[in-house]
């Protein structure tokens, strides 16, 4: 099977730290990291790999800084990492985005093979959009099958795969001919740590580098700031609520106690009581 | 799997790893360097200054590119009672030179810089690796590695371990003893930030001049240990360490000494209003000289930490450990060169440079120092710095009491505390100790 991860290099959110003084975020200094809901896409592809055989490759589109997420994925036991960088993707909404990386999968295709399978992670932890995915399929007109808890079954000859996706109001088991993309749900899988030879390969790799032209994208004006119609107006911390929670000192009894906090509630919402007065005297 | 064979494998990337690693490297070894943490310098400690001389021994241009906080231009050591502060202050403008000779430093930022150097020049370095195991042949020399990641052993010429002060895996190999607990202290430090003007103007600093001030005295209640602040670009970092055999002894711990430490009427207003971003504790090897343990062996080295490298009196560690790196690697190196084995006889090159460097002529001079100040920490930390500031107090004063009396009432402090032979053999044994 050939399968492609599509990954993002995000800033470890759980070490960004709030200037004291600005409040605007350091970036500097903070750790980057793959976005961890594109992990166990990962994961997924390299199982289905080693069930099956094949290739499983990665891509990423972001600053040439990224190219470290890929090693890192390649340390994990993809085969091949590809990163599209280059000044014209800057500034792209997820539509800019789909574009450029649904261009580069048809090249990957040219150059390496149709895909079997495009994996994608449900979402970034820096966007949070959750567009990317569902945007490549619908570009590259792939069967999509989002928040996917489990591969059920899959098979390469038929090519036919099974899944359960977790939908509102419970689990849908659903099957899709191939090629088709996936975006997996946190959790799927345990995301597994490399082999050592794994690390030394990867640390070796060439990262195949493809710039907007290298990767044969036909319109240049649909990437980055001018192919992105979304515009940020404005961005502000919402004002934090002046109400606080009032404590309510616990007295000797249990009643005594509950009295105090029906008491504090009442205070604050005098059309409560009225209304729990009346249905009182309804019984 | 294929057989991976280096020339050398560096196992830790902190300073003395990185020296290692990048001198080897940039002569043309074929380098493998595993480190444990996240990414190097995730798990690195250190107060932390840098000096500017022994890595530019290594990186002449550094000062260019590395992450650099403030050059230190002062230098104020504080003899402290719970009340008071006797300090003597060195402050010169000559620090405020074109290559400034001290930097304070974010570990975490400068190591990755640091490692980013090792492998511009050609090393291969991967985190998140723990070696579990050296391996020997069945003539007992080391001649490669196993990791905690699945595959089998990673080969290699020669194993420069740096590994930290810990040191599980030398101890574990039965290279070195295990650390002591009265030859380690444990530090903790918190990181106060503060708006860049705010510390400029409380420390009396312009642009990127820094301080450093160390504090001794009753804050260690007894112990031997310090306490210290070091002014970053905007943040300011406080610690305090004691040995692990004082905390054991005592029951102190070392929070609660950090907490009195900033709660001191001299340290206080320097960090009023600071929010602490992050907080850590390391060990550092405190025994000196006497426990330097086998620096060398068949198939192997120990730099850094790991071999005890460090300078209790000077507060120096990460130039012993970038020296004792280079070196390890420059006689690697010249052993490669020769096309001779990396057996214990040749690797004694190692010991030899390093014999004839700083690194061991400061160990020998202070060899004596760790074990005193340890068994008369009582008198040094506590007794000590009470006579002193009750002599200040006495010496300022100003009560209607005649100078003379006053001056007679402070000796006599002295004499009754110490005795006049306690006093004598005191002064003798610091003497000679310094010597």
């Amino acid at each position: 099977m050939k399968i492609l991860v599509c990954i993002k290099q995000v800033p470890d959110s759980a070490q960004i730290r709030v200037h004291p003084v600005t409040n605007t975020i350091m970036r500097q200094g903070v750790p980057t990291i793959i976005n961890p809901y594109d992990l166990f896409s990962l994961e997924e592809a390299l199982r289905l790999r080693d069930r099956f055989g094949g290739e499983v490759s990665v891509l990423t589109m972001g600053p040439p800084m990224a190219a470290e997420s890929l090693r890192k994925a390649l340390a994990i036991g993809a085969d091949r990492a590809i990163l599209l960088t280059d000044r014209f993707f800057a500034g792209s909404d997820t539509l800019a985005t789909t574009y450029a990386l649904a261009q580069a999968i048809r090249k990957v295709e040219r150059d390496y093979g149709a895909q079997d399978i495009v994996f994608a992670g449900k979402q970034t932890i820096d966007g949070d959009t959750a567009q990317v995915g569902p945007g490549i399929a619908k570009r590259l007109d792939l069967l999509q099958l989002t928040y996917v808890a489990k591969i059920e079954a899959c098979d390469p000859e038929k090519r036919e795969i099974v899944v359960e996706r977790r939908a509102e109001g419970g689990v849908q088991v659903l099957a899709t001919r191939l090629p088709c993309l996936i975006t997996m749900l946190e959790g799927a899988n345990e995301v597994r740590r490399g082999a050592i030879d794994d690390s030394l390969r990867a640390a070796r790799a060439e990262i195949v580098t493809w710039s907007a032209k290298d990767a044969e994208i036909e319109d240049i004006s649909k990437c980055g700031l001018r192919g992105s119609p979304t515009i940020v107006k404005k961005v502000f911390a919402p004002t934090p609520r002046s109400e606080r929670a009032a404590f309510v000192e616990p007295a000797t009894s249990g009643g005594d106690s509950a009295e105090a906090v029906i008491g504090a509630i009442f205070a604050r919402q005098p059309s409560l009581e009225e209304d729990m007065a009346k249905l009182a005297r309804g019984f | 799997m294929i057989e991976e064979k280096f020339d050398a494998i560096v196992i830790g990337a902190g300073m003395a790893g990185n020296a290692a690693a990048y001198t080897m490297a940039s002569r043309g070894l074929d380098v493998l360097q595993l480190e444990r943490g996240e990414y190097p310098g995730s798990k690195n400690v250190q107060g932390a200054i840098l000096y500017a001389d022994m890595l530019e021994a290594l990186i002449p241009n550094f000062r260019e590119e590395a992450p650099l906080e403030r050059h230190l231009i002062e230098q104020r050591f504080w003899m402290v009672t719970d009340r008071s502060h006797t300090g003597m202050h060195y402050r010169s403008d000559d620090f405020n030179e074109e290559k400034a000779n001290r930097y304070t430093i974010i570990r975490s930022q400068f190591d990755r810089w640091f490692s980013r150097e090792v492998q511009a020049k050609g090393a291969i370095v991967i985190s998140e690796t723990t070696v579990t195991e050296l391996v020997s042949d069945a003539y007992g020399k080391v001649i490669g590695v196993r990791t905690d990641r699945r595959g089998g052993t990673i080969f290699a010429d020669v194993v420069v371990i740096a590994e930290g002060v810990n040191g599980l895996l030398g101890s574990r190999a039965g290279l070195r003893p295990a650390p002591k607990p009265e030859h380690v202290a444990l530090a903790v430090k918190e990181m106060h930030f503060l708006p860049r003007e705010t510390i400029e103007a409380r420390f009396n600093l312009h642009g990127d001049e820094g301080v450093v001030i160390e504090a001794a005295g009753t804050i260690s209640k007894g112990m031997t240990g310090m306490g210290f602040i070091y002014t970053n670009k905007e943040s300011v970092s406080v610690g305090m360490g004691c040995l692990v055999a004082d905390f054991a002894e005592t029951g102190e711990t070392p929070y609660g000494l950090l907490e009195t430490f900033k709660a001191h009427p001299s340290v206080a207003p320097l960090l009023e209003g600071s929010e602490v971003k992050e907080y850590a504790a390391h060990l550092i090897p405190e025994g000196g000289y006497n426990t330097i343990p086998q620096l060398f062996g068949d198939g192997w080295v120990v730099v850094g930490d790991a071999a005890q490298l460090n300078n209790a009196i000077h507060r120096e560690g990460s130039n012993l450990a970038m020296t004792s790196g280079r070196l390890a690697g420059e006689a690697i190196f010249q052993v490669k060169s020769r096309r001779d084995p990396m057996t214990k006889q040749n690797l004694a090159l190692y010991k030899k440079f390093l014999d004839a460097s700083f690194v061991m002529k400061d160990l020998k001079k202070y060899k004596d120092m760790p074990k005193l100040l340890h068994t008369q920490s009582h008198n040094f930390f506590l007794t000590y710095p009470t006579l002193v500031a009750k002599a200040m107090d006495n010496f300022l004063r100003v009560d209607g009491a005649p100078k003379l009396d006053k001056e007679k009432a402070s000796i006599r402090a002295f004499v009754k505390e110490r005795t006049l032979r306690g006093l004598f053999g005191d002064a003798l044994r610091l003497a000679r100790a310094w010597r």
